[in-house]
């Protein structure tokens, strides 16, 4: 699950200078065709260093988000959800797995990418660092947190770089079942007691703030990045992905009875467009700076695991093994 | 048929299953490399499969359904081996478990297959397809880690020798042995146990591991008459968190 809106810093003028003119035209003419770009294929270092950036920052988020709605896993109710939720964490860090191979083809290992993640050098969606209280707060997640993912990776999917795009569709085909799953489990607590609507109704106050930071600053704010989107690397800005997560969901929410804690959040018939409160941009950079709920929390994990994980890692790599087997 | 002997092996076996897929999915997130992470997972989900399908079973014959089996039962009421409940620890603990069990699991389906118990025996058909990928990843991750580097056979070594008895309290006698083997549901715990040792001892020898004398080791029984450690309780209640807010509740 991944919202996009953090990937980006500012390019520095001279980041994409110096590259041969012929190539750069043969480059961008294969862009504006609709082709794909391949491994192998030549491009400009930003378009690979972003595109790096970009797809690190999409697996690390998959597997951090693999954490919050993972605690629940052992406190699903019934085997109906519990079954469901594993499968559905599993596909998280499935595709954890598919987008740091698709990062590799770039020329970054997977070890230095996670190595990158623990020592925060690279970032990771910022609305996994806040806490899931509840049952309640793992089903927004299933549901609203990977409605915007999918608002975010349906627009990616049509870029311009092959194995990122792939990876994609085979990410989005999952996901929409997670969508599925996740409205399922906010279905039954919409309809259920009025502890379990009590229960949902605060998930979705103490989300609601995170998810509109999902999609990234607005685009008043942010900053340019106008040679990205005509490389396909971004497919749309900030607020037109929140816009259309809005558009898609907020009717779902009211038509459950709940109540969105925004009291400017309305559509304007005219333009099309929602009005919303303007989310608190300070506490978003404070958040992906590291200073958020759960941070420290998440990299611990992340590290821990690593560390422990360690010695196995090193026994696979041996070049002395006296039993070999395929591991595919 | 005696019905109490095939609720006797049905709670054990449904139980194990549940108590370990639990376990196995706690790896979720936390494993060695991404790979195993999602590996645990899909055993956990077998698992837990596997286990809603013999509470199935067991509601046929007039228990309560799955649910409330499952998650409102205490530690005394469970049935599962001790083996199946202890933390997941190190990763080398977590491997040589799943060897170990599912070593004798794969076995038991198999040879439940033939039960004359028909509900049992379409299952066990089913499950014998779906136990052969775990012992297959079980023992390529025993051979490759058991025969690589002197930290990962000294640790895999030592959590062998530590896990034993707990492996060998899988065949806990039943009260119900010869009722269950004269009526043709089962062949018995003992059949099973002889039949896992030699797999056991066939996987180990292909590595640099020393599997000590049988007869050194003291199993540890207990688990099948709901004795358990004070690793189960915990375990039960954090499964049950959620459910109990209000059991009556839909989720």
């Amino acid at each position: 699950m991944y919202g996009g809106g953090n990937t980006f810093e500012g390019i520095k003028p001279d980041e994409h200078t110096g590259e041969d003119p012929i190539q750069l035209a043969e480059f961008e003419a294969r862009i504006d065709r609709g082709e794909k770009i391949e491994p192998s294929d030549w491009m400009p270092k930003l378009y690979r260093k972003q595109l790096i950036r970009m797809i690190e920052q999409h697996a690390h988020s998959e597997i951090i988000g693999a954490l919050p709605e993972g605690t629940w896993i052992t406190r699903a109710p019934g085997f109906k959800r519990k079954m469901a939720l594993m499968a559905k964490v599993q596909d998280e860090v499935g595709h954890g797995q598919l987008l740091y191979s698709a990062a590799e083809t770039l020329g970054k290992s997977r070890e230095e990418m996670i190595d990158d993640l623990i020592n925060g050098r690279s970032k990771y969606s910022n609305i996994f660092n806040y806490p899931t209280f509840t049952w309640a707060d793992c089903c927004f997640i299933s549901w609203l947190v990977d409605a915007g993912a999918i608002v975010n990776q349906l627009a990616n999917a049509k870029g311009s770089y092959g194995p990122y795009c792939r990876a994609l569709d085979r990410i989005c085909a999952e996901e929409s079942f997670h969508l599925k799953y996740g409205h399922h489990c906010v279905i039954y607590l919409a309809s259920g007691t009025q502890k379990q609507r009590d229960m949902f109704q605060e998930a979705l106050n103490r989300w609601w703030p995170p998810m509109m930071h999902f999609f990234g600053p607005s685009d008043k704010i942010s900053v340019h990045t106008e040679i990205l989107m005509k490389w396909k690397v971004k497919m749309g800005s900030n607020d037109d992905m929140r816009n259309q997560f809005l558009d898609m969901y907020v009717p779902k929410i009211w038509e459950l009875g709940f109540t969105i804690p925004d009291p400017n959040l309305k559509k304007d018939t005219e333009t099309g467009r929602w009005m919303y409160t303007e989310p608190d941009w300070e506490e978003f950079k404070r958040v992906i700076n590291g200073d958020g709920p759960c941070n420290k929390e998440r990299l611990e994990v992340r590290r821990i695991a690593e560390e422990r994980g360690r010695w196995v890692r090193e026994a696979l790599r041996t070049p002395k093994t006296a039993y070999l087997t395929p591991l595919a | 048929m005696n019905h109490e002997a095939i609720k006797e092996l049905l709670y054990k076996m449904a139980d194990d299953q549940l108590i370990l897929g639990h376990r196995n999915s706690e790896w979720t997130g936390f494993g060695p490399l991404l790979e195993e992470d999602i590996a645990f997972s899909s055993m956990a989900q077998d698992k837990i499969g596997h286990s809603l399908a013999l509470y199935t079973i067991l509601n046929d014959l007039g228990e309560q359904d799955p649910d409330t089996t499952a998650f409102t039962r205490t530690a005394d009421q469970f049935h599962n081996t001790v083996f199946t409940e202890l933390p997941n620890a190190e990763y080398d603990f977590s491997l040589i478990r799943h060897f170990l069990y599912d070593t004798a699991e794969a076995l038991r389906f198999e040879m439940l297959g033939q039960s004359s118990f028909e509900p049992l025996a379409q299952l066990a058909t089913k499950v014998r397809g779906e136990l052969r990928y775990h012992t297959m990843h079980a023992n390529i991750w025993v051979k490759q880690l058991g025969t690589a580097t002197k930290e990962s056979i000294s640790r895999l070594q030592q959590s062998l020798e530590f896990a034993l008895p707990y492996a060998l309290g899988i065949f806990e006698p039943s009260p119900y042995e010869s009722d269950l083997i004269n009526d043709g549901i089962f062949e018995g715990e003992k059949a099973l146990e002889e039949k896992w040792k030699k797999k056991v001892e066939s996987l180990i020898t292909q590595t640099q591991l020393q599997l000590p004398k049988w007869e050194t080791i003291t199993p540890h029984y207990g688990g099948r008459i709901g004795n358990h450690t004070e690793h189960l309780q915990p375990l039960l209640d954090e499964m049950s968190e959620v459910f109990n807010i209000d059991p009556t509740a839909e989720w």
